[in-house]
């Protein structure tokens, strides 16, 4: 019978689908594991409603449950239980070192266009604040694009929600 | 139908049409980036209308693709602002600008709610509507002004409030396509 911190350790194997460099678990879209008996059930939140990895990664929760011998139960939360800020640490700075700047942090009020045309945006590659916005989105929905004035590279800024 | 259902497929209804329409300008949009905005925009509405159909599936004995996809033409509850198929640029940003108003008194509404669930997903919802609204109040500042987008907003306005169950002539062939999977193939999933 596992405990549940080995099944923490064990989904913090399991990378992102989308940005393999961030595991399941750094990304903080597994919110709950709770053991019972050979029963596991795991709480997963998307981070947008439409992300199509959804069921992807419902797909690798259930396969690594059962290679620790447990019976799996996925349950997908879609209420607003995550926010960027659930990304931890070192998950943000495994983005910041493969190109995606890491989300900046909540504040109280949604994200205004005040702010994504400040300087507070770092390029990821080059430490520069002389970035512009150039598309509100990117390849996928939690994505912006940005360009460095400095380094002379577009970017992809993860968005603040 | 409780109130409870009404007010999440009216939600629902929107966001999946929205995005229907909005998934028009894939690959067509005047320039890549709209493209991929106009993209992304639709894949987060759409994406919305799912959890909204699934609130609403669970209290009415029903499923999400049902109630997308298996419903008669005269049974959504979509504003027919969003019914219309709007094929020129002014008039589809005309038309963002215009659902993102409607959309976030809504959202703010629904935010409010005493019912968990539905607070939840409103406040789920609009984290993402807030980008969707920025794109929509850049796009505002850009044409204000314009004669073209202005006579837009001005054509488009009266749909806004318009009568929710009466349909747009254009939207017999929305409902066409969009359903014409679970009809050739009863069952499939979403």
């Amino acid at each position: 019978m596992v405990t549940a911190d080995e099944v923490w350790a064990a989904l913090d194997e399991l990378p992102d689908p989308e940005i393999p460099v961030i595991s399941l678990v750094e990304l903080g879209v597994v919110r709950d594991v709770r053991v019972d008996g050979e029963r596991v059930s795991v709480t997963l939140t998307p981070t947008f409603l439409g992300c199509p990895a959804l069921d992807a990664m419902r797909r690798a929760l259930e396969s690594k449950l059962v290679e620790l011998g447990a019976e799996p139960a996925i349950e997908i939360d879609r209420g607003d239980s995550w926010t960027t800020d659930s990304i931890s640490p070192a998950g943000r700075e495994k983005l910041r070192a493969a190109g995606f700047a890491p989300p900046a942090p909540r504040e109280a009020s949604a994200t205004r266009l005040i702010q994504l045309r400040s300087k507070a945006f770092r390029c990821p590659y080059c430490g520069s604040a002389e970035t512009r916005l150039e598309n509100i989105f990117g390849p996928t929905p939690c994505r912006s694009i940005r360009y460095c004035e400095s380094c002379r590279q577009p970017f992809e800024q993860f968005k603040t929600v | 139908m409780s109130e409870r259902a009404r007010i999440l497929l009216e939600l629902a209804d929107d966001e999946l049409v929205v995005g229907w329409r909005d998934s028009e300008w894939t690959g067509i949009a005047p320039t890549l980036e709209e493209d991929v905005a106009f993209s992304s925009i639709a894949q987060n509405e759409i994406g919305h209308a799912r959890a909204a159909y699934e609130l609403a599936a669970r209290e009415l004995g029903s499923t999400a693709d049902e109630l997308a996809f298996d419903r008669e033409p005269g049974e959504y509850l979509c504003t027919p602002l969003v019914q219309l198929r709007l094929l020129d640029w002014a008039h589809a940003i005309a038309r963002r600008c215009l659902y993102e108003q409607l959309d976030q008194a809504r959202i703010e509404t629904l935010k409010a709610s005493e019912d968990e669930e539905i607070a939840a997903l409103a406040a789920k919802i609009d984290r993402e509507e807030a980008y969707h609204r920025m794109h929509a109040e850049l796009w505002a500042e850009r044409l204000r002004g314009q004669p073209r987008f202005e006579q837009a907003l001005e054509e488009l306005r009266p749909y806004v409030d318009g009568e929710r169950n009466s349909q747009a002539p254009e939207f017999a062939d929305l409902w066409n396509e969009m359903t014409s999977v679970r009809r050739s193939a009863p069952g499939a999933e979403w």
